[in-house]
């Protein structure tokens, strides 16, 4: 792979800094959308490069972050069906639960598996005929392509003891919920580089043209990160908010048309619920009536309705992470940040997921800053 | 039909000797080994420094190296990293039923090669064969003792304010080797585990100067790791320069890929060695003379300052704290 010391200059990073700091003269307020983001600007230390007129909130595009507690319960629940394997991304399986965690309910006996990969959880559907291979769907637009692969292949193999459980989420919908909502005045999105690799720019025109909020779509080097944050002060120190593409190398604007395809071929727009927001109407991709039996929701119905009926979701006393991927609280601001909840002992999900904007706060020591 | 390890291997009766006799022994043979006793006696005179370590890797054979050539390195840079000259491994082996018979020879021939390559022997032993799914392939465990020369004192407590920080070599590279070949996440790479034993490097560097204050070996948890180990233990703070630290640019690449920082990925073949600046450049021009120290460099120093915390000027310019490791390494998932 090249091109990565080239966008991870100094010099560079230096002269994009001072040319932010000479025309940014109001006071503004930036979102990055996505957790990787979060980590990147931690990481390199991005929030001392830039004036003190820039202040930046961490947003909710962490996917274990925005998964519904009483979604988790549901995974949990299943967890423990003596027939069933759980395949899941590593990170959900420290995540507390109301009641438990899918690391507990593995230590207990369940059998839970840790996939990188959709097409992996496929793989031990293959070789486990007798078992139920359920896989954990989460993720935004990034994830949601591959998954739709793994069930359109299960579908042409015929493999009828593959199942998930879609807790996919969308990225446009959820953006104009939290600008519909107000609760924090924004001038500008720094925008999701990878998802935005799959859904194209073309979606988030609604972001200027309807909330006059300026929006960049920025890789991951600091470099990128720089250089948008330079577009968006531009856009709103002129007053004019747009889309902007600040991450041409792996974004074109109608997006990946392969991808948004296979999207469509196996989902359709439901409602979804998101920790912190609430459900947030045509947020969620749930599979659709062609592909209905590798539903997990269908085929284990029953067992999760008697599930919730019996212990009903809770969240965590005093946790914040809601807050915090609504950008209505820093990491900070949480009582527990630091003391009661840690990487090795989180209490909410923003501590646990490596693009948790609490794990990425403590990590890179916000507190020296 | 492929010839493979069984349970009757470990009945302790004929198959079991067999099994020693035929694929250890003629191997691992040496005068202390070979008397077979219930324990290898020795003579030794001095501070002695003794430690154990468990090897439970998968997979069992990776670019670059196998758990028996880790089994070996671990516990003999265990050693050194107290300064001890390394003098004698235990072996203890734990056989899943079913290990294909090459296997366990190739495994056993490294640990040959590596014990070779250090100048220890191995000198007492046990096998037990476990049923299916009661381990994986095969755990080692190794214990070592090692004699410390007089005057040296090595100790993660004892940086000072003022000292070097010096490191072997590329950071990253045992961690992302294992993980290239890792199920379900394969990817190709030409990198190779870094794994190698350091005691001559340690007594080269000891040799140079006999007053090096700490030495430890990154091994999981990386590097990050190993020096929040140090500002803790030694009560100082120690700040570091991302720019100075050597990494490969295949793991760089991978790293990025993955979502990973190299400071946080295993070594199985790197130091961190603290001394006093006086001496700094004295070790380093040591260690570049080593195989295993080619690519040393200074990487930061000791401070009064921050005390029980690792500061890293990151490759921007602002500083960060970098913290211990903590959970696991995982990818990103978007």
């Amino acid at each position: 792979m090249k091109f990565i010391d080239e966008y991870q200059n100094s010099e560079l990073a230096k002269k994009l800094a001072q040319r932010i700091a000479g025309h940014s003269v109001r006071s503004i307020r930036l979102m990055e959308f996505c957790g990787g983001h979060t980590h990147a600007i931690m990481r390199y230390g991005i929030r001392q490069l830039l004036p003190e007129t820039i202040e930046m909130k961490s947003g909710p595009g962490c996917p274990v972050c925005v998964t519904a507690i009483g979604d988790l319960d549901k995974a949990i629940a299943l967890a423990h069906s003596p027939k069933v394997i759980i395949t899941t991304f590593g990170d959900m399986m420290r995540v507390p639960g109301s009641y438990s965690s899918l690391q507990q309910a593995k230590a207990e006996g369940a059998n839970i598996r840790v996939v990188y990969s959709t097409m992996d959880a496929l793989e031990m559907a293959k070789a486990s005929p007798n078992k139920s291979v359920i896989f954990i769907g989460i993720g935004f637009e990034t994830t949601a392509p591959t998954i739709a692969a793994s069930i359109v292949k299960a579908e042409k193999e015929r493999i009828g003891n593959f199942y998930v459980l879609s807790f996919l989420k969308l990225t446009p919908p959820v953006m104009k919920a939290l600008l519909g909502l107000g609760e924090i005045k924004l001038d500008g999105i720094i925008g999701p580089g990878h998802v935005c690799v799959i859904t194209g720019s073309h979606p988030y025109g609604f972001i200027p043209e309807k909330y006059g909020v300026a929006y960049v779509i920025s890789g991951f080097e600091p470099l990128d990160i720089l250089l948008s944050v330079d577009k968006l002060v531009q856009q709103i120190e002129t007053g004019s908010p747009k889309v902007e593409i600040a991450y041409r190398r792996g974004v074109k604007p109608e997006g990946n048309r392969k991808a948004l395809e296979l999207m469509q071929q196996v989902f359709e727009i439901d409602g979804a619920d998101w920790r912190g927001i609430g459900i947030v109407p045509q947020s969620g991709l749930k599979i659709n009536k062609e592909y209905q039996h590798f539903d997990a929701n269908n085929a284990f119905s029953g067992l999760l309705r008697s599930a919730r009926n019996d212990k009903p979701a809770k969240e965590p006393k005093g946790c914040r992470c809601g807050d915090v991927v609504r950008g209505a609280a820093t990491p900070l601001e949480c009582k527990l940040f630091g003391k009661a909840c840690t990487p090795e002992k989180p209490i909410g999900p923003c501590m646990v997921s490596s693009e948790g904007a609490c794990a990425a706060y403590y990590q890179y020591g916000a507190s020296y800053e | 039909m492929n010839d493979t390890i069984l349970l009757a291997h470990g009945s302790g009766g004929k198959l079991s000797h067999d099994l020693v006799e035929r694929k250890f022994l003629p191997l691992l043979a040496n005068p202390l080994l070979d008397k077979l006793d219930d324990s290898a006696i020795f003579e030794a005179n001095g501070r002695l420094a003794f430690t154990t370590d468990s090897y439970v890797v998968n997979p069992i054979f990776f670019p670059g190296g196998d758990i028996g050539r880790l089994a070996v390195c671990g516990t003999v840079n265990d050693l050194s990293m107290n300064g001890a000259k390394p003098l004698y491994l235990s072996l203890s082996v734990i056989i899943e039923e079913g290990l294909l018979m090459a296997d366990l020879e190739h495994i056993v021939r490294s640990i040959k090669a590596a014990a070779d390559e250090a100048q220890v022997n191995i000198i007492t032993g046990d096998t037990k064969i476990v049923n299916r799914g009661q381990a994986d392939k095969l755990f080692i465990t190794t214990s070592g003792i090692g004699i410390i020369p007089a005057g040296i004192d090595i100790s993660g407590a004892n940086a000072k304010a003022g000292d070097r920080v010096i490191l072997s070599g590329t950071i990253g590279d045992h961690g992302i080797a294992i993980m290239s070949q890792r199920e379900g996440l394969r990817f190709e790479t030409l990198l190779e585990s870094d794994c190698a034993p350091l005691n001559k490097l340690v007594a080269q560097i000891v040799e140079a100067c006999p007053n090096t204050h700490c030495l430890r070996d990154p091994t999981r948890g990386g590097l990050a790791t190993t020096l929040n180990e140090f500002a803790k233990q030694s009560n100082v703070g120690i700040a570091v320069e991302e720019d100075k630290i050597p990494v490969k640019k295949e793991v760089k690449a991978a790293c990025e890929l993955l979502g990973l920082d190299p400071i946080y990925v295993a070594n199985e073949g790197k130091l961190v060695a603290i001394v006093e600046p006086g001496d700094a450049n004295k070790v380093l021009t040591q260690m570049k003379q080593n195989c295993y120290g080619r690519d040393a460099a200074i990487i930061g120093e000791v401070t009064n300052e921050h005390t029980g915390r690792v500061i890293m000027k990151t490759r921007l310019g602002p500083s960060r704290i970098i913290d211990m490791l903590s959970g696991e390494l995982l990818p990103r998932i978007c």
